[in-house]
């Protein structure tokens, strides 16, 4: 790889006042997805801001939430006793991606920066607009086996490849940044964007921000919650189709509550506003998480290798949800 | 002699060096001055190299040189008409270029980083050419291979399946997979003076390599040693001089250091072979009581432009079932790839999946259970060459891996059992490999301590031979396992085959049962007492003044190979879930039982056996190089998206062995283990897929989105 700085600040305005002014700059967190990108020649950064000694390690509840620092590994995060208690999605979540190893390198803020598994993004020879935008997508003609049934452009089919993230869609999670102009919150809905015209931004951060925290709110869903992630293998693989699906239940199995949003099918988590919709008030029976997934699947649009997601999206939301219930 | 100690479940002797990190692999001997080598691979399919730019390679601080085919100087074995020319890709001896990946260029450096980051600045233009990769348009391009060994086969009438009342004629496919041995490829290459060479590298065979380089450089043998103690699996990718290794001694000559060059996990997809992709009809007629009438098997496989690869995927056809009528047709469609190699169970493992699978289908057209349909159509003479079986005990294979299985469990209907949200499914699916026995030498020492060494230039790419030959010599000699010492991987010692077609026991252990019996003959000698008790060594070397006895044995292979047909045989019994769902398959139970004639050493014979059948999982479910024909380059070159199986995919695995000796193979009675561990597999998984859901998968590897 090409030869870069190196520098590890330990204030956290001086990681953004570097970030922002030099081009080439990088932040470094657990270096699980920035390190191989620069090993394939896909990033070549001037500069590595390794982050690690800046103070944004720390998982605490504040009020009735859930403050997770953006540098709390994706291990410490996953068995955290009060994230099992109280958002199991998310633990099932992360402990869906990855291996154990990458999980305990892996921070909160890299994972939900993490760039796509595209192949044609991961290999400089092929084309990809993402990586050198102008220069055409690969996958749309190609083998697109892996990629986006909803929301993608003419420009881009990639999805985003984060297991957490998806939980943190669905539990509508708040992303707190820091950056040359200040502090600011941007909601999971509107951190990931579409590729649309401008695939090369994966997100809304801004030049120079860095992740300082995730927030979640007051628990809700701690008990009818399921991630289910259809893969090649049993570990260690990116997810075809991805659900999480989190049910708050009355007495009688009446739907209160309800939260759904799919990895592997979209640019960015796709969260099923118009399937909760459906559900909320309904009670739980097979039949309505049938028909729920299918109001889901409304827009998909398969490619020439993966028009199996077409089906294997809607069975995943209906399993996702029976296994949230406990009906088998 | 006591109790035999072959058989036994002896612990790996070499089992602390690599648990402790203590052996030492090829790529770890850190020699002075050691330099670096990182290849350069060619971004074009096919083509010719029109320049090469290596100024900003060549000024990057602790580049040493860059070698490209501009100022390849060329090698001996490169000329066409050398004595002995290397076959093969002649790395950096012309321009062109013949598939996406081939090396281009090799920048030797002070460090793999330096050598790495220069090997990024190298600029190549082309004259590009049209190429073909994809297999589908070209199948019908596929030629016979040259030479009569796989000419169309026919015996009775061709096609006669078609005749019969009850038919399967169907299509199978298996996708290219990848060895992906845990070692990475590597060489390191050291000269002294200008014709004695030392190589340390991955290897299943010095005496091969050893060859090859002396070929290559025109140098005498003797004057190479290679050598390649510890081997972290090859499963095939090893049985050959790779280009990169001739490169390494080429610019370990040149820069007049030593040279290692390791490849990449992605040049391990292009540059060191893999199953290639095959199509296969076949096609079985039965009567309606299931009487095989007629079999018909074609394969079409790919293979490189400019090397012919050839394997045996139809043989198994020929003589596992007994049919009258049997023809077979093997074509090879050269593309714009790299040349695929041998890997565990060549041939027969594509070649079992589709005849073990057509025959599954053809029990339900039957309504017959497949173990039955077995039986009904059970070899009891080779049908090929018309000869007896030296042994063969298939049919308790079926018995006892019925039985260990719960076939009885099995309900004849697909897709009517459930455990749970699961389907379950059982299926069977039979290999056999050809049980082989080649010259061997082994060298035998024993000193005045009583201590035992030998020595063998066979190899261990992880099956355990230093455990089974250590087993061999102490049963026969009488001296405790512990007091033996088998050396290995060293083109020093006595020639060996290479380790490959699960020949290793019978060939090398052969050489040692030979050696062991020839010393006790020796030593009995010294006092003129019989050779059959027991023998104090110690007493007598001391009797006779002897620091100790040596001599060498040649082991010859069998001759009774012309008078009886020789195979291992397996047969593999899959239990497997289903989620009707999601399509995820979980094999959750694999029994393997196998006729390899006596074994040897148990512990080390199951661990074979166990992974194999993980190698056969990956294989069914998981493994697939997949080629973007647009640019011929694959798109899964890598360990993350190349799914090879993990722990998690792995539930039961049981190995069970007939362990009945073979009376015409060799004086131990073993055939042979490491290809049947997974021919077969495939089939037992996809026929269990099916019992469970009805959906038959002729297309491998059975990904979830198969079965939905
Ligand atoms: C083989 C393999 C398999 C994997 N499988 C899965 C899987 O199945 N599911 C899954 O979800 N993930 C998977 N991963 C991805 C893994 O989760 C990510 O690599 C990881 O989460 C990234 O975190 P990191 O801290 O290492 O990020 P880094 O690699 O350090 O950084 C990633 C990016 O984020 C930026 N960055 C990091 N922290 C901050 C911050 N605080 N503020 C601003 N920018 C920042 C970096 O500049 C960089 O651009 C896999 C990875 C590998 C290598």
């Amino acid at each position: 790889m090409k030869p870069f700085q190196y520098m590890r600040p330990t204030d956290t305005p001086a990681a953004i006042r570097v970030k922002g002014k030099e081009a080439g700059a990088y932040f470094l967190a657990g270096g699980t997805n920035l390190v191989d990108l620069m090993k394939m020649g896909v990033v070549a950064p001037e500069k590595l801001v390794d982050i690690n000694r800046l103070p944004l390690r720390g998982i605490e509840v504040v009020g009735g939430g859930l403050r997770i620092g953006a540098l709390a590994t994706n291990s410490e995060v996953a068995d955290h006793p009060y994230v099992l208690e109280h958002y199991p999605l998310l633990s099932m979540a992360i402990n869906a991606g990855a291996s154990p190893q990458l999980r305990n390198m892996a921070t909160t803020g890299g994972n939900l920066l993490q760039r796509t598994r595209c192949s044609y993004f991961f290999d400089p020879t092929m084309p990809c607009n993402k990586r050198v935008p102008g220069s055409g997508c690969g996958a749309i003609d190609g083998i697109n086996r892996m990629h986006a049934i909803f929301g993608a452009s003419e420009k881009c089919i990639a999805v985003n490849p984060s297991d957490m993230s998806v939980a943190l869609r669905a539990l509508d999670a708040v992303v707190r940044v820091s950056g040359p102009a200040g502090e600011r919150s941007i909601a999971m809905e509107d951190f990931h964007r579409l590729p649309g015209e401008q695939p090369e931004l994966d997100n809304t951060l801004q030049k120079g921000e860095l992740i300082t925290a995730v927030e979640l709110p007051a628990p809700v869903f701690t008990k009818n919650v399921h991630y289910l992630k259809i893969r090649d293998r049993t570990s260690y693989a990116f997810a075809l189709v991805s659900v999480a699906a989190a049910l708050d239940l009355d007495g009688s199995r009446g739907i209160r509550g309800v939260r759904l949003a799919m990895g592997g099918v979209a640019h960015k988590p796709w969260r099923l506003g118009a399937a909760e919709e459906f559900l909320k008030g309904k009670t739980v029976t097979e039949d309505n998480f049938r028909q729920a997934a299918q109001i889901a699947m409304q827009g998909a649009k398969g490619y020439s290798y993966n028009q199996f997601k077409l089906r294997m999206a809607p069975n995943a939301i209906l399993q996702a949800l029976k296994t949230a219930a406990a009906i088998v | 002699m006591n109790k035999s100690l072959i058989g036994d479940s002896m612990s790996r002797v070499d089992g602390r060096l690599k648990v402790t990190g203590q052996a030492k692999y090829s790529g770890e001997y850190k020699l002075p001055g050691l330099a670096y080598g990182v290849l350069v691979p060619a971004t074009i399919t096919k083509g010719t190299i029109t320049a090469i730019d290596v100024k900003a390679a060549k000024r990057t601080p602790g580049v040493i040189e860059v070698i490209t085919p501009f100022n390849f100087a060329g090698l001996p074995g490169f000329k066409p008409d050398a004595a002995q020319p290397v076959r093969g890709l002649k790395l950096f001896n012309d321009k062109s270029v013949s598939f996406n990946g081939q090396p281009i260029a090799l920048v030797v450096a002070e460090s793999f980083e330096k050598a790495t980051y220069a090997a990024s600045l190298v600029r190549a233009t082309y004259q590009e050419e049209a190429f073909e990769t994809d297999f589908h348009k070209n199948r019908e391009k596929g030629v016979t291979p040259q030479g009569g060994k796989y000419k169309d086969y026919l015996r009775g009438e061709a096609n006669a399946y078609k005749k019969a009342p009850v038919v399967v004629e169907q299509e199978y496919l298996q996708p290219s997979e990848m060895h992906n041995p845990m070692e990475l490829h590597v060489t390191i290459a050291s000269w002294e003076g200008e014709d004695k060479l030392t190589v340390y590298t991955k290897s299943q065979g010095v005496v091969s390599t050893q060859r090859t380089f002396s070929n290559a450089f025109g140098i005498k043998p003797e004057n190479v040693q290679v050598n390649s103690r510890f081997v972290g699996g090859a499963f095939g990718s090893s049985l050959r001089t790779w280009p990169h290794e001739i490169a390494a001694a080429y610019a370990a000559r040149l820069v007049r250091r030593p040279v290692k060059v390791t490849l990449t996990r992605e040049q391990m997809f292009t540059l060191v072979g893999y199953r290639p992709f095959t199509i296969q009809k076949i096609g079985l007629g039965a009567t309606a009581d299931g009487k095989l009438l007629g079999i018909t098997h074609e394969s079409y496989s790919q293979t490189a432009t400019y090397e012919e690869f050839t394997e045996n995927s139809v043989n198994c056809s020929r003589f596992l079932y007994d049919a009258a009528n049997c023809n077979t047709l093997y074509k090879v469609v050269p593309l714009h790839v790299g040349v695929p190699a041998p890997m565990r169970g060549p041939g027969e493992a594509t070649g079992s999946f589709a005849l073990e699978s057509a025959l599954d289908e053809l029990s339900y057209a039957l309504k017959m259970d497949p173990i039955q349909l077995r039986l009904k159509n059970y070899a009891e003479r080779d049908p090929e060459r018309n000869l007896p079986w030296s042994s063969k005990y298939l049919r308790e294979c079926y018995e006892l891996g019925a039985e260990r299985i719960g076939w009885e469990n099995r309900s004849p209907r697909p897709g009517s059992q459930k455990e749970g949200e699961w389907l379950v499914g059982y299926g069977i699916g039979c290999g056999a490999f050809g049980a082989y026995r080649g010259r061997a030498l082994a060298k035998i020492k024993i000193m005045a301590d009583g201590s035992v060494n030998i020595q063998s230039a066979t190899s261990d790419i992880g099956p355990g031979t230093g455990t089974a030959m250590t087993l061999i010599a102490s049963d026969l000699l009488g001296v405790p396992a512990g007091k033996i010492t088998f050396e290995l991987g060293n083109s020093a010692f006595p020639m060996a085959p290479t380790q490959g077609g699960s020949s290793t026991v019978s060939s090398v252990g052969s050489a040692v049962h030979d050696a062991c019996m020839a010393i006790r003959q020796k030593f009995a000698a010294l006092d003129g007492q019989s050779a059959e008790g027991p023998l104090d060594y110690v007493a007598l070397l001391q009797k006779h003044s002897l620091p100790y006895l040596e001599l060498t044995e040649e082991s010859q292979s069998s001759e009774q190979a012309k008078n009886y047909s020789m195979y291992s045989f397996s047969a593999h019994f899959a239990k497997v879930h289903v989620h009707p769902l999601t399509g995820v398959v979980k094999v959750m139970r694999l029994v393997a039982v196998v006729d390899a004639g006596r074994i040897v050493s148990h512990k080390t014979a199951a661990s074979q056996m166990i992974g194999g059948a993980v190698g056969g999982i990956g294989m069914v479910l998981t493994e697939e190089a997949i080629f973007d024909d647009k640019y011929g380059r694959y798109v899964n070159g890598n360990f993350a998206d190349y799914h090879v199986p993990v722990n998690a995919d792995i539930h039961q695995i049981e190995a069970i062995f007939i362990d009945k000796p073979d009376r015409y193979i060799n004086p131990l009675g073993t055939k042979g283990i490491g290809e049947i561990s997974l021919i077969g597999v495939a089939a037992s998984v996809t026929n269990a897929i099916y019992n469970a859901t009805g959906k038959r998968v002729r297309e491998l590897p059975v990904t979830p989105d198969k079965l939905i």
